[in-house]
């Protein structure tokens, strides 16, 4: 092993001591400096990254203790190793109880100093590597602001990926706060669209006309109050990616507007006869179930396929609860940085609640609860009392809205389906009918066998 | 490459085939013109009578005017040696300098004293390697390489007499 990359500074105030011990170090291939006290091995310390500090406990001024205190408070990865003459033995105990790697007593032995710095250079050498591995395991677990390891979302990120790279639309389906949004900036900025704009707008927030004008813009004059020609999102996102949000919820006029946007890839501003053309890339997103929709008349069949090119469908937490401890690790560290607050984890008993919760918010009521416990919680560490979940008794599955018997009752199914990964027959026995009645029900609210249309497959 | 000068410093009898063995390995693994030297007397000025041995970083400052011009010298002695902060050491050099202590004390293993065969082996490794200090050689990793760190006897039996191909184009390429 190479000890080149290894710094080691001797702190010590007989010079005798410094000379010996930094020349010897440097025939092992160390990079070695020395100072004369504490005052300037602080200064050092502080100046230049250093992987072992070999102190002397007794020094005029700033003694080796002090030095140990602040080089351990700025640097906890420093390896210290104390040296200590006979009389100070017990000094150098208290050392190691604030940090200290060990202690050598002077003068020591060729063969131990050898063996300590050899056993740190291997435990550090030991460290990095882990922390490589740590990180790029994350890199694995990663689609930009997306984190997980469940096999199903890995599919969506491979997919989403390949996605990106074409100018397809993009339809992304999943309940709300499942990161259908996040997703959508992921494919932007994977997208060779990149330096483009991403411009978001939510359907369901503004009333028909409001959107209209909001996506298309309109000239001075085209209604009352319209004192200047003005652009809408289509034309703000040219070049980019327009992302719109709940387009389940688009009024039927607009669900018109919207096809020959997407048809003729140019539209006219509110009260403007010159056609404007746009280069814009569409992903959008809903909530709701289109196919049915689609069905019972609600919602364009010819938008549909044309939102439909490249369907990807976020499966709600509940179903991916492995992802809970590395999304609470994600969600800490991002918390942690924004609120300039250290936090280091979650307690085993928050952790069980958090994996026992049914999350009907999804990752979004994550990130609130935890948000929540990060505000309230006293150490570094949130606690169960901190989270302010609901116990246990009164944590029945929730399934949203409450909608009605048919809606609960194809939501069942599918995830039945869901659960069984698509095996029909599984699927049946549990729901206690038999197949051709499943099949039926299938068909009629637009289910795929595997249930990857609507809910996404599981990966339990 | 400069000269080298090798000479016994030794305060006891000096065993007559020594010093020619260490002069036919140093001689060998630095391709140079080595000689024997003769000492002036010895650094008995280096004992420290609270450690019962010899300070060998004052011995090499004494050694250092009988280094042959351009080149080094190395001192051999029966005694046993120290640096400040360690307990012992085979030898001592000055990194990239021009002298280099290497003693016969440590070598000889008190509990399992060594036959005179073992002992100029021992010997000759500990000379070229306290040399190969001197020529801004450090510890080298390569298994058997004489370069290699030795804490004890049996790391000094386990190596080798000489350089290893990188220690070799390291000490060129200067």
């Amino acid at each position: 092993m190479s000890n080149e990359r290894t710094r080691i500074l001797v702190v010590d105030d007989e010079e005798i001591v410094r000379e010996s011990l930094g020349g010897w170090l440097e025939k092992d291939g160390y990079f070695v400096a020395t100072s004369p006290d504490g005052k300037a091995a602080l200064e050092r310390l502080e100046a230049e990254p250093w992987s072992i500090l070999i102190v002397d406990l007794k020094m005029p001024g700033i003694d080796g203790m002090q030095v140990l205190e602040q080089a351990k408070k700025r640097t906890p990865d420093l390896a210290v190793v104390m040296m200590t003459a006979y009389a100070t033995v017990d000094t150098a105990v208290s050392a190691m109880k604030l940090g200290a790697y060990d202690y050598l007593v002077k003068p020591f032995d060729p063969e131990e100093l050898s063996i300590m710095m050899q056993k740190i250079v291997a435990q550090q050498a030991l460290l990095r590597e882990n922390a490589v591995l740590r990180q790029a395991l994350k890199q694995e677990y990663r689609f930009r602001d997306l984190v997980s390891k469940s096999p199903a979302m890995q599919a969506i990120f491979e997919l989403a990926r390949t996605a990106a790279r074409s100018n397809s639309t993009i339809l992304i389906l999943g309940e709300s706060g499942s990161g259908k949004e996040v997703l959508a900036r992921a494919v932007h900025q994977e997208s060779p669209r990149a330096q483009g704009p991403f411009v978001a707008v939510s359907c369901a927030a503004l009333t028909e006309s409001l959107l209209e004008s909001e996506l298309f813009g309109h000239e001075k004059g085209a209604f009352t109050g319209a004192f200047a020609r003005r652009k809408g999102k289509f034309e703000s996102a040219d070049g980019g990616t327009l992302f719109l949000d709940e387009v389940g919820d688009v009024g039927p006029k607009l669900q018109l507007d919207l096809l020959r946007v997407l048809e003729e890839r140019r539209f006219h501003r509110l009260g403007g006869n010159t056609p404007v053309e746009v280069d814009v890339r569409i992903v959008a997103a809903t909530n709701r179930d289109l196919h049915r929709a689609v069905q019972e008349g609600r919602f364009r069949e010819d938008l549909f396929y044309r939102l439909n090119v490249i369907p990807i469908a976020i499966p709600p937490l509940r179903q991916r609860r492995e992802d809970i401890p590395l999304l609470v690790d994600s969600i800490l560290e991002r918390l942690s940085a924004e609120m300039k607050k250290p936090l280091e984890g979650v307690s085993t008993e928050a952790m069980n609640a958090l994996l026992g919760h049914e999350w009907p918010g999804n990752v979004r009521e994550l990130r609130n609860v935890l948000e929540r416990g990060a505000v309230v919680c006293t150490g570094t560490i949130l606690q169960l009392v901190d989270l302010g979940l609901p116990v246990r008794a009164d944590a029945a599955p929730r399934a949203g809205p409450l909608g009605s018997l048919e809606e609960v009752e194809r939501r069942h199914v599918a995830a039945v389906l869901s659960h069984t990964g698509g095996n029909v027959s599984q699927s049946a026995r549990i729901l206690g009918i038999d197949r051709v009645t499943l099949y039926n029900k299938m068909k009629k609210w637009g289910l795929r066998r595997d249930g990857e249309e609507i809910l996404g497959k599981t990966e339990e | 490459m400069g000269p080298i000068g090798i000479g016994w410093i030794g305060e006891g009898a000096l065993e007559s085939s020594l010093i020619g063995h260490v002069v036919k390995h140093v001689s060998r693994a630095f391709s140079a013109e080595v000689r024997e030297v003769k000492a002036p007397g010895t650094p008995r000025h280096a004992f420290d009578p609270r450690r019962k041995q010899h300070a060998s970083g004052e011995i090499l400052r004494w050694l250092l005017p009988l280094a042959p011009e351009g080149g080094k010298v190395l001192g051999v002695t029966d005694r046993d040696l120290f640096i400040p902060i360690l307990t012992y050491v085979f030898g001592e050099a000055q990194l990239g300098g021009a002298a280099a202590v290497v003693s016969t004390a440590r070598l000889l293993d008190e509990l399992e004293p060594a036959p005179p065969r073992v002992l100029r082996e021992r010997l000759a490794k500990e000379a070229v390697h306290e040399l190969g200090h001197c020529f801004g050689l450090r510890h080298c990793p390569t298994p058997g390489c004489v370069m290699g760190r030795s804490s004890n006897v049996r790391d000094v039996d386990a190596k080798g007499p000489g350089l290893c191909p990188d220690c070799r184009a390291r000490l060129y390429g200067r």
